[in-house]
């Protein structure tokens, strides 16, 4: 983060770039959009020591419509871009954005990886429970009996994927639930997860109105977690609330104090000479 | 329509504070409306976004009242995020998710109303708990602004035809960008 | 048996050591003064299998096995069945083993050659912890004149680890071995160098390629384990750090490919390794850095295809997807090495490439180079380091992808104020923003196309000697056989041109045109079944000569008196 002794507050509005997006009226991306840079803007970091990785769908839209320096990725990858950029350059704030479908499925992997590996940068992940941008497939979080998917009109009928629970076990250092309709709030705990060290994981409950407009409904089921569970730092408790509170508690569900991924790179050229020596006869 | 946003989290316990809310509400409203009409003209509906573009206008006017109101007060300055409202998100101005590329002016106008009237349940939450009488007292002027607002939504909005069942139906299948 | 050169090969099997007495052996011989190479091979167990060291020793530097073997030495005889391919004898080759060790495992295939008994076995259970196979290093060592202080100082370096009990033991057991062999055949010894003034080293082209790497500039690697690569990456994990770099053991080759963009995206210089199973799952985020422009290095250490294939043999079957494996157009730098010593050179120039036009280049090295220990000269110091075009100072708006003369624009770097986009894999225009314009398209395609056409290579392109009216053209490690036959050639008055190709993408069509003035008869030689090469040079340039292809896929690596061979056919024929 910038040390600057002048403290210029930016604008939210200053993080936005001149491209307008074109997600549909109603997406819960909007309210991501502005949670960033409302959190960039109360964090004081200037858009040129951000980066957002991101990789293909509605929500990877993303770095485009922000003033930062960004890198649209293929599908899955974000996570390992993200990883790369964030060791070489530690002095970057990296944040991951991107969806459902291509965080938990063709991106799972690198999911478990990286909160196992627990580098410092935050993953925002737009939940909405559906492959938009590829006109409506089950993604990995929906909900084994929705039978609207082309591909499943039965429904899946398997398991969905429980992300949370995942990253906790998988070693993230913080887990957050939000909803896209408390752009406020959520900018405020992206502040938190951003702040805070290792793999801030913040799931984004975001509807899509195109191809689920049921979810405009979400916001009327979420509640905020109790008090007493917000922000434990014991993995244990976590983890039975992730696993039992069926989707609906939101806020700061875990704050951890797990070893944070950052080998030291300065790269020098000095020393080169000295590696003739394992060669020399 | 959503009525889960009340009051404020917490008592508001000054005339400064309260007009800092006020202020901070018809802000974000503003943006709200600009934002609203950027993505009707994304989305080419025009008449709905030169209706938001107005809209933010009329905010704007809010705004000045306000401004003139707080004349010679020292107002707390916390930004735009750092107020307390309850369930979430400020009362005032369009509310994201209630848009759709389709909407016609009379939607664009329920969305104004509800604002309105959220804004008008906010500060009578403000006057039910007030503390301080300075504060009640004004608490109940903006109640009545808000109510005001309201109303002169609601003549504006008999001008367009209530749209029809089926008015967000669109005979095109959606796109596949990637 | 006057030679400039010794073939030998060692086999044994069930944790015989086989390959540390082959090390040790190569080790003695250089400190003596002998260039040379060794390279490996062994039968499919992980522990205990049957094992093979091949080596050749010459007085002079050399890329290419010979055509023949001199020397093996078999620890048992059974041992030698599996590796009767790779080892070609003649009748005057000396075949040493030990009869007693083959009683229960089998004996000798049926191969030419001379046998001779040495009880390695017996004469190791005469010294306390004592092993058959430093019975055979001395053996050996007797037989082609290595000083006993020589095998006392490989022992040091190479038994370190195990300890001054165990290189004493070897040192004894050594001596017996020496002992013994006195009753063999001994090898005319050719003058050496021992104490030259030329600095030499002992390196593999794995190794080499990784200085290669750290010497151009890269500081970051993310990779995932694959043979014949790994130990490129293991050379660089502990090499990294010493110059402030890092390497980062990524889930897979995907992660690996994503990581080395993001770290280059934000400034430095990045590579990985891998091989071919690898390179394919990775043909997708290469295309990424194509399209948003981005420079990495992504060495190839190809073996056998296809698929899972065999992975502990070489082979130049890659060619095809490293030129035409990323989807759309997508057009990007692909070098090979040429030998051991080539891998340092090639690699470190591929870094510069890379970086100057922003841009993923594939270095095609192969099994055969990347895990053959070679004795050679020092290196030439190279002078091909990254450096990238950055924008000093930025106007009102920055346009990342701006087209210019070159078709590189200047990149700005994460923390540069006023240079902010987002790269990305979608087309876009000149500032960075999707668009599915067609000039956009026509003119983005345009830009990264020129970029690398219109780049000045000099000479490095291709290695072209001689200048006959015949022409063997080669690339990778095949050119290291095709050099040697030409040189045997050109010693009795015969001058064939060579001409082996460094830079493989982008075509060079004015170069080629200019080596082949004159070149009447043109014959490819490549190590793939399906003469992708041929193919290649086909598609990419016109061949006005008559031409004729000697192919073979892996796993046997050419032969210089295979390749005089059909020299001698064609030319032969043609009644020259």
């Amino acid at each position: 983060m910038s040390s600057d002794t002048l403290q210029v507050q930016l604008q939210p509005k200053e993080y936005k770039s001149a491209v307008k997006p074109v997600w549909c009226p109603g997406c819960g991306d909007f309210g991501v959009l502005g949670s960033i840079t409302k959190a960039l803007a109360g964090l004081h970091i200037q858009p040129e020591n951000v980066a957002i990785i991101s990789g293909i769908g509605c929500s990877s839209r993303m770095p485009t419509y922000l003033n930062t320096y960004g890198f649209h990725g293929v599908h899955g990858r974000a996570l390992a871009l993200a990883t790369g950029l964030k060791t070489a350059r530690p002095d970057i704030t990296v944040i991951a954005t991107g969806g459902d479908g291509d965080g938990f499925s063709i991106g799972g992997n690198h999911f478990l990886h990286t909160c196992r590996r627990n580098p410092n940068m935050t993953y925002i992940v737009m939940d909405n429970q559906v492959y938009g941008m590829t006109k409506g497939q089950a993604s990995p979080t929906t909900e084994p009996n929705w039978q609207k998917g082309k591909l499943t009109p039965a429904g899946t009928g398997i398991n969905p994927f429980q992300p949370l629970a995942i990253a906790l076990a998988s070693g993230a250092n913080f887990i957050a639930r939000c909803s896209s309709s408390d752009s406020n709030g959520t900018a405020r705990v992206l502040m938190q997860a951003i702040e805070h060290p290792g793999f801030s994981m913040v799931q984004v409950l975001s509807p899509c109105v195109t191809f689920r407009p049921e979810q405009r409904e979400w916001k009327n089921r979420l509640i905020p977690a109790p008090e007493e569970m917000q922000a434990t730092s014991d993995a244990a408790e976590a983890a039975r609330l992730l696993l039992t509170d069926e989707g609906v508690y939101t806020g700061i569900l875990y704050k951890g104090n797990r070893p944070v991924y950052q080998p030291k790179l300065e790269s020098s050229m000095e020393n080169i000479a000295e590696f003739e020596e394992e060669f020399r006869i | 329509m959503s009525d889960s946003i009340k009051g404020p989290a917490r008592t508001i316990g000054s005339t400064e504070e309260l007009l800092a809310y006020s202020l901070a509400m018809e802000t974000e409203a503003v943006d709200r409306f600009n934002d609203l009409a950027e993505q009707m003209e994304t989305h080419h509906n025009y008449e709905v976004a030169d209706m938001f573009r107005k809209l933010a206008k009329i905010e704007g006017l809010h705004i000045d009242n306000v401004s003139r109101a707080a004349e010679g007060k020292q107002l707390p300055s916390l930004l735009a995020w750092e107020y307390e409202w309850q369930g979430g998100e400020s009362p005032e101005g369009g509310l994201m998710e209630e848009a759709h590329y389709l909407m016609q002016p009379w939607h664009a106008i329920e969305l104004a109303m509800h604002g309105e009237m959220r804004a008008a349940a906010f500060y009578r939450h403000v006057a039910d708990t007030a503390v301080d009488d300075g504060v009640l007292k004004m608490a109940l002027e903006l109640v009545e602004e808000e109510e005001e607002h309201v109303e002169l939504l609601k003549k504006w909005q008999e001008r367009y035809p209530k749209p029809a069942e089926g008015w967000d139906e669109d005979l095109d299948p959606p796109a596949m960008l990637e | 048996m006057n030679r400039q050169s010794l073939s030998i090969a060692l086999t044994g099997s069930g944790g015989s050591g086989v390959m540390t007495t082959g090390s040790l052996l190569l080790e003695a011989a250089s400190r003596s003064g002998w260039y040379g190479f060794m390279s490996r091979s062994s039968g499919p167990q992980i522990r205990g299998g049957e094992a093979a060291a091949v080596i050749r020793l010459a007085t002079e530097p050399v890329e290419s096995p010979d055509d023949s073997f001199d020397l093996v030495l078999a620890i048992d005889p059974a041992s030698l069945n599996r590796f009767v391919a790779e080892i070609p004898l003649r009748e005057d080759s000396l075949i040493v083993t030990d009869s007693a060790a083959g009683r229960r495992s089998g004996g000798l295939p049926e191969v030419p050659g001379r046998v001779f008994d040495l009880p390695m076995q017996e004469l190791a259970k005469t010294v306390q912890g004592g092993r058959p196979n430093m019975i055979a290093l001395g053996a050996i060592a007797k037989m082609i004149g290595l000083s006993e202080a020589s095998i006392h100082s490989a022992l040091e370096k190479i038994l370190a680890s195990k300890g001054p009990d165990i290189i004493e033991t070897s040192r004894v057991c050594v001596q017996a071995g020496l002992t013994a062999g006195t009753e063999l055949p001994i090898f005319d010894q050719p003058q050496l160098d021992g104490a030259s003034a030329l600095e030499r080293w002992s390196v593999t082209g794995n190794e080499a390629a990784g200085m290669g790497a750290i010497r151009g500039g890269v500081r970051f690697v993310a990779a995932y384990p694959i043979t014949p690569a790994t130990e490129l990456l293991e050379w660089l994990a502990s090499s990294l750090p010493r110059v402030g770099g890092v390497l980062v053991q990524a889930e897979d080759e995907l992660a690996s490919i994503n990581q080395i963009i993001g770290a280059s995206f934000g400034g430095t210089p990045a590579l990985t390794a891998t091989s071919g199973p690898g390179l394919a799952l990775m043909t997708e985020s290469i295309g990424l850095a194509v399209c948003s422009e981005v420079p990495v290095v992504i060495m190839d250490v190809m073996r056998c295809g296809p698929s899972t294939g065999i992975a502990t043999k070489s082979e130049q079957s890659d060619l095809n997807i490293a030129l035409n494996g990323l989807h759309g157009d997508a057009p990007h730098l692909v070098l090979a090495p040429t030998s051991v010593t080539d891998c340092l050179f090639t690699t470190q120039w591929a870094v510069h490439l890379a970086e100057a036009m922003q841009t993923p280049a594939i270095v095609l090295s192969d099994q055969s180079l990347g895990q053959t220990r070679a004795i050679v000269e020092r290196p030439a110091d190279v002078s091909f380091i990254a450096k990238r075009l950055v924008p000093e100072q930025f106007e009102d708006s920055y346009y990342r992808y701006a087209v210019g003369e070159s078709g590189v624009s200047p990149m700005s770097v994460p923390g540069q104020a006023g240079g902010q986009y987002t790269a990305d894999g979608l087309e876009h225009n000149q500032a960075g923003v999707p668009s599915s314009m067609p000039e956009d398209h026509y003119s983005q395609l345009e830009k990264r196309e020129r970029k690398i056409n219109d780049f000045d290579y000099g000479q490095h392109w291709a290695d072209l000697e001689g200048s006959g009216s015949t022409a063997v053209i080669t690339w990778g490690s095949a050119t290291g056989p095709v050099r040697e036959a030409l040189s045997r050639l050109r010693e009795q008055g015969n001058d064939v041109r060579l001409i082996s190709l460094r830079l493989l993408a982008p075509e060079r069509p004015l170069e080629m045109a200019e080596a082949l003035k004159g070149v009447k008869r043109l014959l490819v030689v490549e190590q793939s079944h399906s003469r992708q090469f041929h193919r290649y040079l086909r598609s990419a340039y016109d061949l006005t000569t008559e031409v004729r292809v000697f192919n073979r896929p892996g796993p046997l690596p050419f032969r210089p008196d295979e390749i005089i061979q059909q020299l001698a056919d064609w030319t032969g024929e043609a009644g020259t």
